[in-house]
């Protein structure tokens, strides 16, 4: 079968702020004062509750013609903007997880199912109504109508609508690649499914659930952060309720509204107003890469990954190995031997088959032209092990694994191997042995190499990096394990694994402490798959390993893992990048609001308006401003998330409270005293 | 501020740091069960003290069960004390023949007592039997400081654990903190002191002739041994009203430099006793050098604005820093460095007025109370403290390196987070709403000795240091039963809604995986953290508090200097 390569060339890369998206988020930012909506998130409903307090006193004031009417109306004013530029935010990141949503979900656009009652009878019903255990046909040209298993026959199917990936890929009843998408289309051939998912229970269903706020689940460290920044609105509520008193002790007023704008300053609004968008844009940025997660809890474990299971096979060398050498037995003509072997493999339309192609033709030059005309091809087939190629003159040659090779040669004669001692040095390389036999008589062994992918030492030396520790498993003896190993730069390897070898590995693993994420397609893999904190399984795998994974990629590409212990990571840092950000930032407000309400009982107290603002009232309006227009400004890094690279604790670490730490003390400072500038020279405020 | 001041506090920390690591090992031999030079003396004595409780040393307790044991030995002890001082007048040891207390005033100390606050609306020497000072205070004195040690290491053993249900035994973890720890230290104390010349004795007052004529009562009692536990158990209350300015509790230098030393001496060994069972004494060192920063900065500052003097007195041509309610026998450095170490930890002893310091000198101590009392702190309580601020640093911290945030291995999930911000909420709840309440109604001002900003400083100083459990305070604030009340309630709250969130904390920790550390786990033990974690202390203390510190003592500072007096 075709073995499919795909990676980043197929994910969508969105403009940040697509019109379409915008204007849509535009509205649902009004649409989302709905107090049931503002609930969910208690920092922003105190803001929303200020924000309806100061417009009361504005229109009290209005009517009554007391206070100072106009200020009131410009905090008013600016505590709903506050309100509105969050919820837009919030609605930014669900319309460009919704788009990518809807791009997956037009390949669930209602289909007709057919399906197969108990008496053997077909009905049509709509795909929507088809439930677990249902049976259901569908014949070439029709799309699946639902997640399942084949159970009957096999048949290519066209997974581009989901994956990207045009080639063809063919699934067949019983094996490890049983299971077909809902979406895709049977190309050839008619296959019965069995149903697997209850509607709206499957994993597309799921993932749009992930990115559409309604439904979503908080993610357990969004709970842990949300209690955190609730416990600090309330110390600030304490803090601002109880200078009511303090300032009348000492013969002061303060009106409600300036002490309404204190305290929206104050409680972390920037994080409190992003923290959804950045998980909804985190789980976006997942379903970008083709990966479907069962849960954001799934995704955030994945940054805290320790161990990394890679199997060999398709995630760090090729899949396909490559002829590498033709070794011709003693007494056989070398260019008959390779001529053999290149007419062996014309009708292989494997890369190994088309690998020994090529190396032929560099061995034999001119002479590779001589194809006889009238030649039968022998396909490879799973039950011979061998493909070959019947000539008209009647030779027969076979092409295939030693023993089968060596089986066969026994049908003409004595079956005797000259070259049974380079089949296992070639094996014990580490590489692959082929036997090539002319009319039951051994001509020459073909060796076939493991091809590295390109680019994969980098990638581990990136995940040492980042501290994980990435183990190989592979069937292969522990020889050729540890070359291969050592050639790909892994820090470890299993070799000669077997299921149970791999989930014992993952267990002691994780009783030393560590999480482990693996990748895996089979049946056999289910078991593990659940075992690991973090199991992706390969879309072309089973519904089994699909079912025990809690995250699938789509493009069945083994090394999308490690992007995604990248978007995991990548998510907590912009949450603690933009809570330390949020929570320096007050540092900032207090030196300018504080002065202006103490200024008028202690006019010593000036020498605390470091900022040197104008007047009181501007200084408190330019920290209102700046606390709803940074909200807006940090909408790009929500959604992109904060620079990822990888590198040590420490230095993250370093870097990050460098830049958002005290970043957030000097930004708002800078900030601030802007606002205050601009209003003077407007002449905006008192 | 002269070189002599900051080699006083050279010698005094130079001491302490010498001391952390001998006095730290030997807490960790003694709460692990092994065996120390002390054990051939103390360990019959333990048995036999375990025979008589009927207590197995091997009965391992759930954090549940621990903070019931506590809670329960708490309550006996508290009634033990309020009963003792409502019926003093009638029992033996009474020569100065003192009446029964108010059950107002009973409360308000057996409370302040059992929190180890030691908060004193009562001058001792006029008002207490020499029963009620030694078998009332003293024993708590002892038991509240074991209390505080018990809790400290049980979390240690929680945060630490490799995977446990429970957390060690309160009555073990007790006993032996008293016996072993507080117990030999205080009495080789109390020896030095009474070499030193603090009475130690049973005898009534002297009522003499002094040379000018006058006359003059001379207190006695047993004071040396109550002045080693009141440090060193970071209790605070002194045998007489004017605590250790008096020269009967502190006669002379050595005995200032002795008593800031004992002050700090748990607190500090604490660290590396928290490093040793994490089994990487990086970790200890890591929140000793988080504590020293801050105590070098309140030190600096308080020596400084006292140093400095005040202005309005330089105007009138003199010279020199404030030494209004100092005694010149320690000067401003040794007064400075003993109420910074007296306020850091939870002490709450003085040498000097904090009332007459200057505005910033006694805004160092609001803002040592105010900080959670993490800088040495008290006994136990100061550790458990910072090991909360450690859990929230870690966790903002944390998130920012990509991983979901671990201390010692152990992640730090919702549960967590909800109990350190349990235990943080009620410093801004205990010290912002009794304030508010008393400025509003009369029975809060009736009592104040000042008006203005420093007429606030006092009451807010008041609830600050009943929630931090130091005891020191603002005087000029007289009691009433409105004060008696709140602010036992706040030393209530103050000391056990801390201590049952962290031992709740200990307890979930305890039974989660160990996760090892790799590259991509930070450090609990490098620079970096400590920075980070005086960050968090500094950022989220000020943010609490800066608006109500700047209504007073910051007030009163610019005011001060623009001529304006209260």
């Amino acid at each position: 079968m075709p073995h499919r390569r795909s990676s980043a060339q197929h994910s969508q890369v969105r403009p940040l702020f697509e019109y379409a998206i915008v204007r849509r988020a535009f509205l649902d930012a009004f649409a989302k004062l709905d107090p049931r909506v503002q609930l969910r998130n208690p920092v922003m409903f105190v803001v929303a509750v200020g924000a309806l307090l100061t417009t009361a006193f504005w229109l009290r004031d209005f009517f009554t013609h007391g206070g100072a009417v106009g200020f009131d109306f410009a905090i008013a004013a600016w505590l709903w903007f506050t309100v509105l530029f969050a919820n837009f935010a919030e609605a930014v990141a669900e319309g460009r997880g919704k788009a990518q949503a809807e791009h997956l979900r037009r390949t669930k656009s209602d289909t007709i199912a057919r399906r197969r009652t108990p008496d053997g009878a077909i009905e049509e019903i709509s795909a929507s109504r088809l439930r677990r255990g249902d049976v259901v046909v569908v014949d070439a040209g029709e799309i699946v109508p639902g997640d399942g298993d084949i159970v009957e026959g096999a048949a290519t199917i066209d997974e581009s609508a989901i994956t990207g990936e045009s080639a063809p890929v063919v699934r067949e009843a019983g094996g490890d690649r049983s299971a077909v998408t809902g979406g895709t289309r049977v190309l050839s051939d008619s296959i019965v499914v069995r149903i697997a998912t209850n509607p709206g229970e499957s994993f597309l269903d799921r993932m749009i659930a992930l990115v559409e706020g309604a439904q979503r689940q908080k993610t357990p460290n969004e709970i842990a952060l949300s209690i955190l920044l609730s416990a600090l609105t309330i110390v600030f509520v304490l803090v601002v309720a109880t200078l009511s008193p303090f300032l009348s002790f000492t013969g002061t007023h303060a009106s409600t509204v300036v002490l309404v704008a204190l305290l929206v300053c104050l409680i972390p609004t920037t994080i409190g107003g992003l923290l959804s968008a950045i998980g909804i844009a985190g789980m976006d940025r997942v379903m970008q890469r083709n990966v479907l997660a069962t849960s954001g809890r799934a995704v955030e474990a994945s940054g805290d990954v320790d161990t990394l299971l890679l199997d060999k096979t398709g995630t760090i060398t090729l899949g396909n190995r490559q002829a590498s050498e033709i070794l011709v037995a003693p007494g056989c003509d070398a260019e008959a031997a390779r001529l053999a072997a290149l007419l062996s493999s014309l009708s292989d339309e494997t890369p190994e088959g088309r690998s020994l192609i090529t190396l032929a033709r560099s061995l034999l030059g001119e002479a590779s032209e001589n194809i006889p005309e009238g030649s039968t091809f022998v396909p490879f087939s799973a039950y011979t092990r061998m493909s070959g190629v019947d000539l008209p003159d009647g030779r027969k040659i076979r092409k295939g694994a030693p023993d089968s090779v060596v089986t066969w040669c026994k049908e003409f004669g004595p079956g005797r191997n000259p070259l049974a001692g380079e089949v296992e040095r070639v094996a014990r390389r580490g590489e692959t042995p082929l036997l090539l036999a002319v009319d039951g008589e051994i001509v020459a062994l073909i060796a076939l190499k493991d091809i590295l992918k390109p680019m994969m030492s980098e990638r581990f030396a990136r995940l040492r990096a980042m501290g994980i520790r990435t183990v190989m498993i592979t069937g292969d003896n522990p020889l050729t394990a540890a070359a291969i190993a050592k050639e790909a730069g892994v820090d470890d390897f299993l070799a000669e694994a077997t299921p149970e070898a791999k989930m014992n590995l993952i267990k002691r693993e994780q009783s030393a402490g560590r999480l482990v994420a693996m990748t895996g397609d089979g049946t056999n893999d289910a078991p593990a798959l659940a075992q690991a904190d973090v199991g992706v399984a390969m879309n072309s795998g089973t519904q089994a390993a699909k079912e025990a994974a809690n995250m699938i990629d789509l493009d069945s590409d083994p090394t999308k893992l490690i992007e995604v212990v990248e978007i995991g990571k990548q998510l907590l840092m912009t949450r603690g990048a933009l809570t330390t950000f949020s929570i320096a930032n007050d540092v900032a407000k207090y030196f300018a609001i504080l002065p202006a309400l103490f200024i008028s009982s202690y006019p010593a107290m000036a020498a605390l308006n470091i900022m040197h603002l104008a007047t009181p009232q501007s200084a408190i309006l330019s920290a209102i401003i700046f606390n709803a227009l940074i909200i807006i400004a940090l909408i790009p890094l929500a959604i992109r998330g904060v620079r990822y690279e990888p590198r040590g604790a420490a230095v993250a670490l370093r870097t990050n409270v460098l830049i958002y730490g005290l970043g957030g003390v000097i930004v708002p400072f800078v900030g601030i005293k802007a606002i205050d500038l601009l209003l003077q020279a407007l002449h905006l405020a008192g | 501020m002269s070189l002599t001041g900051w080699l006083q506090a050279a010698l005094v920390f130079g001491a302490l740091l010498a001391l952390t690591k001998p006095l730290g090992s030997y807490m960790f031999a003694v709460f692990t069960g092994r065996r120390t030079r002390l054990s051939p003396v103390l360990a019959p004595v333990e048995a036999a003290i375990y025979r008589l409780g009927g207590v197995g040393v091997d009965d391992e307790m759930s954090w549940q069960r621990y903070t019931f044991a506590m809670l329960a030995f708490s309550a006996i002890s508290f009634f033990y004390l309020f009963v003792l001082l409502l019926v003093q007048g009638w029992l033996p040891l009474n020569p100065q023949h003192f009446p029964n207390l108010s059950p107002g005033l009973a409360w308000n100390t057996a409370i302040s007592f059992l929190t180890n606050t030691n908060w004193q609306f009562y001058a001792g020497e006029s008002t207490l039997s020499y029963l009620s000072q030694m078998a009332g205070l003293a024993w708590h004195n002892f038991v509240s400081a074991g209390v505080g040690i018990a809790i400290a290491i049980a979390v240690v053993r929680g945060i630490t654990a490799k995977t446990a249900t429970t957390l060690g035994s309160f009555w073990v973890d007790l006993t032996r903190a008293c016996l072993y720890v507080l117990l030999p230290i205080s009495a080789a104390l109390a020896i030095v002191y009474v070499a030193q010349g603090i009475p130690q004795n049973f005898t009534p007052y002297r009522t003499v002739a002094t040379i000018s004529g006058g006359r003059q009562t001379i207190t006695g009692g047993p004071m040396a041994s109550q002045e080693a536990i009141k440090d060193l158990g970071t209790n605070g209350g002194g045998f007489v009203n004017a605590n250790s300015a008096s020269p009967n509790e502190n006669p002379t230098p050595l005995t200032n430099v002795l008593e800031v030393l004992s002050i700090l001496l748990i607190g500090a060994s604490l660290t590396y006793t928290y490093g040793k069972m994490a089994g990487d004494t990086g970790q200890g060192w890591a929140l000793f050098a988080a504590m020293s920063v801050l105590f070098v900065i309140g030190f600096g500052v308080m020596y400084h604005a006292e140093a400095a003097g005040n202005p309005l007195l330089h105007h009138l041509g003199v010279r020199g820093g404030n030494m209004v309610g100092k005694e010149s026998r320690f000067g401003i450095a040794g007064s400075a460095l003993f109420d910074e170490a007296s306020t850091a930890t939870s002490c709450g002893a003085v040498n000097a007025m904090l009332d007459s310091f200057m505005p910033l000198g006694g805004l160092v101590a609001m803002v040592n109370l105010q900080l959670g009392e993490v800088v040495f702190g008290g006994v136990g309580s100061g550790l458990y403290g910072m090991l909360e601020f450690v859990v929230l640093t870690v966790f903002i911290a944390g998130l920012m390196v990509g991983r979901t945030p671990e201390l010692l291995g152990k992640k730090i999930e919702r549960r967590e987070v909800q109990l350190a911000l349990l235990a943080f909420l009620v410093t801004p709840l205990m010290v912002l709403v009794p304030t508010a309440i008393a400025v509003l109604i009369p029975a809060g001002t009736a009592t104040l000795g000042n008006s203005g900003p420093h007429g606030f400083s006092e009451i807010l100083y008041a609830f600050t240091s009943a929630n931090a459990n130091n005891g020191s305070a603002f005087a000029g604030l007289g009691d009433n039963r409105f004060f008696n009340i709140s602010t036992g309630i706040v030393m209530f709250f103050g000391r056990f809604f801390m201590a049952i969130p962290l031992l709740a904390l200990a307890g979930s920790l305890a039974e989660k995986k160990k996760v090892v550390a790799g590259r991509g786990t930070f450090s609990t033990s490098s620079t970096t953290f400590v920075v980070l974690l005086i960050g968090t202390i500094l950022i989220v203390g000020a943010l609490t508090f800066l608006p109500v510190d700047a209504l007073g003592p910051i007030a009163d500072h610019y005011l001060l200097h623009s001529g304006r007096t209260f």
